[in-house]
């Protein structure tokens, strides 16, 4: 009896999906229409023949080409927004600003350049303007004075269709995923494609390229309340990259993971930059997101820009106490490297000493444990001051007295890194070159003063000479 | 010493002065729908009271899924052929068809642009607290002067009635689409159409489903009204009944109402609904 209701089931099954089949063709007019307009609107090949307004300053200061570049930007939300930004310029404060006329000051006066292919940290506490600032990118939300070029194009002097246009050439990760419900995970990562009018075959290729890029093969039919929220970021991930945008604008992208779920993706969106090479703006709240994601973080308070600089720009020389109160409390095993730990190796032990003069050479500098290099300089290993005085009688070369089974580093290894090395190992870790040449030699009893915050301060992260 | 104002009479005056004015509009409407209605009362009449149980019956199972409430709708169907009551029964369904039809039709597009628009909104929104709140009976009147007595003015009565579910709920779904999955069309470079198409509609779609399922059943009960100005079916039996106090015949009618109504509202809440996951 129950197999017979499951048959009926089945078969109903079966007979919904053809009707839905039927009904998206009904639907299918609308696509066309909507491709054929665009093929006019582009008049030639699609993307990038249709002539968007040029702009001046699409360079930056040091003459490097900038994917975006802005300047003057300011938004007032509200109902005066012209009194609200003279008043602004008369030097009064926001809450003046609003006291006077009611509108909010979200950003005043932004000034800033992203360069191509790299990672744009924006990131402050909410409320700063740092959502707005990359809102303003695409007009999302409409600026109210300055400039924005985006790739060579003024982004404020487009009109409607012009901004539609730039705006597909655009790809945008948010916070809660912002997956549509009633569509397929397929449907949703090729979302960008259909409104761009391109045929379904053509579109589900391209999308499904998209979903194998972020891991996702296989879930193509499911829907968006059946996916983790970690997979639901990745269909998100996944449908800003299928539309093969120049640049990628995220959101508070991994803000609503879980803290695991988080490092993974942070993990692989850095594979996948390394892979793809887009300019990616990323906003966040957190410092320690931005300090490992970002090929530069620019730190925003009160709708204005209080810092920009690669990650140990801003750890080392922080511009004022509000960015370096961000700082404390900081793991600044992430951003840190070797480098700023090891100290210059006194010793290095020809490999073809006699034990004897190695054994002296390390009691002059009060040593027990000595590093040994061949004659090209490269590291070979550790020897112990024991071992050598125990050969004195026996004449074995220095050679058969060196543990070569050491653990070793590059000066650019994070401390993150380093520290499950330096649990597993009772000798000091030797720093080598990408010419495995001994440049540093990190004890393992200096490391964790140097990570406590306090002292940082006073200790510079570059090399001591 | 207080002057009663003239509202009566300026109404009255109104209503005169449309039927005098556009008499031709509201001729041309009234043919349109008398045409429409007649064409589904033949439709629905052409098949036999049996096929037509059936039709119905499979109808109702692919689109609930629910055995159970199938074989209710089986016999309920079958009572009402059983008790002399279909022809009757299918002219009230034809009405409710084609006036829940047309205000659907009329009430999406408004509902969506009220959603867009504040000033559209706010002139729309006073019409519906009329239409609703005005007693259902006093909107006849007009209806009498303007389409006369029959099926047709029944029914455009029925549609001003049962019109304010679905503008309202479809301009308050819209409205309630989340503000990302809005940026998300527009991020993207969605036209209005895309965006209102791909994005705004179906996401509101249960809102707007909850909107059609409110129009259908009050379509009905405004069906059953209309007979006092001359609709046919089930309503006029029920008139009939209260005018000479027959228990039995109103109880019959009544009954038939409540067993279409069933039917309505089950099949109308599960049209399209299984695919919206929560």
């Amino acid at each position: 009896m129950s197999s017979t209701l499951g048959s009926i089931r089945d078969a109903l099954d079966r007979l919904e999906a053809d009707l839905s089949h039927h009904l998206d063709q009904l639907f299918m007019p609308v696509h066309r229409w909507t491709r054929e307009a665009q093929i006019a609107a582009y008049s030639g090949s699609p993307r990038k023949s249709r002539a968007l307004p040029a702009a001046e300053g699409a360079r930056g200061v040091s003459g490097e080409r900038m994917a975006i570049s802005v300047r003057g930007l300011t938004k007032v939300f509200g109902p005066k927004p012209e009194e609200a930004i003279r008043l602004l310029e008369e030097g009064l404060s926001k809450q003046e600003v609003l006291h006077r006329t009611g509108s909010v000051v979200g950003l005043t006066g932004v000034d800033l350049d992203i360069r191509e292919g790299e990672i744009f940290v924006i990131m402050g506490l909410s409320g700063c303007g740092k959502s707005t600032l990359q809102r303003t990118l695409n007009r999302l939300v409409e600026p109210t004075a300055g400039t924005i070029v985006v790739n060579g194009v003024d982004v404020r002097a487009l009109d409607e269709a012009g901004l539609r246009q730039f705006r597909r050439q655009i790809g945008m990760v948010f916070q809660n995923f912002g997956l549509l419900p009633h569509r397929s995970i397929l449907d949703n990562v090729a979302y960008g494609l259909e409104v761009q009018g391109i045929g379904a075959e053509e579109r589900y290729a391209r999308a499904m390229r998209a979903i194998e890029l972020v891991g996702l093969k296989g879930y193509e039919r499911s829907y968006p309340s059946e996916l983790s929220g970690g997979m639901k970021q990745r269909v998100g991930l996944a449908r800003a990259l299928a539309t093969d945008p120049a640049i990628l604008l995220m959101d508070e992208a991994f803000s609503a993971l879980d803290p695991l779920i988080r490092k993974n993706m942070q993990d692989e969106l850095l594979d996948l930059h390394e892979k793809v090479g887009k300019t990616i703006v990323f906003v966040t709240h957190d410092l320690d997101e931005a300090l490992k994601l970002g090929d530069r973080i620019a730190i925003m308070k009160d709708g204005q820009i209080a810092q920009v600089g690669t990650p140990e720009d801003i750890l080392s020389n922080p511009a004022n106490d509000y960015v370096a109160s961000f700082l404390d409390g900081i793991d600044r095993t992430r951003v840190m490297s070797c480098e700023a730990l090891m100290k210059k190796p006194e010793l290095v032990i020809p490999l073809r000493t006699g034990p004897r003069t190695a054994l002296k050479m390390l009691d002059d500098i009060g040593q027990v444990i000595g590093f040994v290099a061949d004659k090209d300089k490269r590291f070979v290993g550790l020897v112990k001051a024991e071992d050598l005085l125990r050969s004195l009688g026996a004449n074995t070369a220095l050679s058969e007295m060196v543990n070569t089974e050491v653990r070793t580093v590059r000066p650019e290894t994070k401390v993150e890194d380093l520290i499950p090395i330096l649990v597993e190992t009772d000798y000091p870790i030797p720093v080598l070159n990408d010419q495995d040449v001994l440049v540093g030699i990190i004890y393992p009893g200096s490391v964790m003063d140097k990570i406590r915050p306090e002292s940082t301060a006073e200790v510079p992260l570059e090399v001591e000479a | 010493m207080s002057s009663k104002i003239p509202l009566g009479e300026w109404a009255e005056q109104l209503v005169d002065w449309i039927a005098l004015n556009l008499g031709f509009l509201l001729d041309g409407l009234s043919g349109l729908l008398g045409w429409l209605l007649k064409t589904v009362v033949s439709l629905l009449e052409a098949f036999p009271s049996f096929l037509f149980i059936v039709v119905v019956c499979a109808l109702t199972l692919v689109l609930t899924r629910k055995v159970l409430l199938t074989v209710g709708v089986g016999v309920g169907l079958a009572l009402i052929d059983n008790l002399g009551l279909w022809s009757l029964s299918m002219d009230t369904l034809a009405l409710v068809l084609v006036a829940a039809g047309t205000a659907v039709l009329l009430g999406i597009p408004l509902g969506i642009l009220s959603a867009r628009n504040a000033r559209v909104e706010a002139v729309v929104k006073v019409f519906l607290d009329f239409m609703q709140t005005m007693p259902s009976f006093v909107y006849l009147i007009p209806v009498v002067i303007f389409f006369g007595l029959g099926n047709v003015p029944g029914m455009i009565a029925t549609v001003v009635f049962a019109i304010p579910p679905v503008v309202r709920l479809t301009s308050l779904g819209i409205k309630q689409v989340p503000k990302e999955l809005n940026e998300v069309a527009d991020s993207f470079g969605s036209s209005r159409w895309q965006k209102l198409s791909f994005v705004q509609l179906p996401v509101a779609m249960p809102t707007i489903r909850a909107g059609i399922n409110q129009c259908v059943m009050l379509s009905l009960s405004m069906v059953v009204i209309a007979s006092m100005i001359g609709a046919k079916g089930l309503g006029y039996n029920v008139l009939v009944a209260i005018q000479r106090v027959d228990v039995g015949m109103g109880f019959e009618a009544g009954l038939a109402i409540v067993i279409i109504a069933v039917i309505l509202d089950r099949v109308s809440q599960s049209l399209g609904g299984k695919r919206i996951a929560h």
